[in-house]
């Protein structure tokens, strides 16, 4: 699994991505500059999480009008691997890989603390080495977590199983039914809020995002 | 020629920046307050001269970019 990490300016968590991708996969991801339309050789593009173009106008809609995001859509219709985490999965929203979309948090407050997540469905590329139902501790950090989506679209997430991740302790950002992460319909392409790539290695004072990885290192 | 592109969060869509002004508001004795919501004002300077193909350009940007429609309403008014 060839992986490629996206940059904007303003993204500030790609260095804690390359180090999750170099341990589990063993590989140096490539970063890719959002100018680049060339992502020939990559299996997996993930979008790192910070403030890309400072969140003007809404978080992510700038970065979605981006030249390498036309080339990540390419990468999705072809049926390659798409991981956004935080702000990345506020630009795969905005791009419309992801339906749905990200509010203030209920409460206005930007929240830094950890979450505990509970895993939808372990039969995907992202959570093979997690147990249906297991529960994890992720670190988050953001402003406008908030998940929504109508009634329809939230029902048919659910009825479809596209479901990755629920708040399980306390929905704190207020997301529609405590939803923290979502799947394409293939499955290939996921968005979460919350961030698997801190908790790594012990010297983070955990291991809990590292199944993720070792999950998509395994595909 | 300007298009006033006004953008608002759905009628339905939880709106807690509005909810803060409004408590703010009655906070400081402006008792009558009741629902706030808040939104966004874009001015567009455009280079055109007819009303409805400006009206139709600032429309296609809302769609486009200015308003997320998953949340989103917008209305475009063309000053004179």
């Amino acid at each position: 699994m060839r992986a490629g990490i996206l940059l904007f300016p303003g993204i500030n968590r790609e260095r804690d991505m390359v180090l999750a991708v170099r341990q589990s996969f063993g590989t140096e991801p490539r970063i890719v500059w959002h100018k680049e339309t060339d992502l020939t050789g990559l299996d997996l593009v993930i979008i790192p999480g910070g403030f890309s173009f400072g969140d003007y106008l809404r978080c992510g809609a700038m970065a979605a009008q981006s030249p390498v995001m036309r080339a990540v859509r390419d990468h999705a219709a072809r049926g390659g691997y798409v991981l956004g985490v935080c702000n990345g999965f506020q630009i795969l929203t905005e791009t419309g890989l992801l339906p749905g979309a990200l509010l203030r948090n209920a409460g206005l407050r930007f929240l830094s603390m950890d979450t505990m997540l509970k895993v939808e469905r372990n039969d995907t590329v992202f959570t093979a080495k997690y147990a249906k139902g297991e529960v994890f501790r992720a670190p988050m950090a953001h402003g406008d977590g908030n998940y929504t989506a109508d009634e329809a679209t939230l029902d048919r997430l659910e009825g479809e199983g596209l479901v990755a991740f629920r708040y399980h302790d306390e929905n704190r950002n207020g997301s529609a039914r405590a939803i923290a992460g979502v799947y394409s319909p293939n499955l290939r392409v996921l968005g979460l809020m919350p961030h698997p790539e801190d908790l790594v290695d012990p010297l983070m004072g955990g291991t809990d995002g590292k199944p993720l990885f070792d999950s998509l290192a395994a595909a | 020629m300007k298009a006033i592109v006004t953008v608002m969060l759905k009628a339905g869509v939880l709106d807690p920046q509005g909810k803060a002004i409004g408590h703010a508001l009655n906070n400081l004795g402006f008792a009558q307050v009741g629902e706030v919501r808040a939104g966004k004002i874009i001015e567009l300077e455009l280079a055109e001269t007819d009303p409805a193909a400006a009206k139709a350009a600032a429309e296609e940007m809302a769609k486009k970019l200015l308003a997320n429609m998953v949340i989103e309403s917008f209305k475009v008014e063309i000053a004179a």
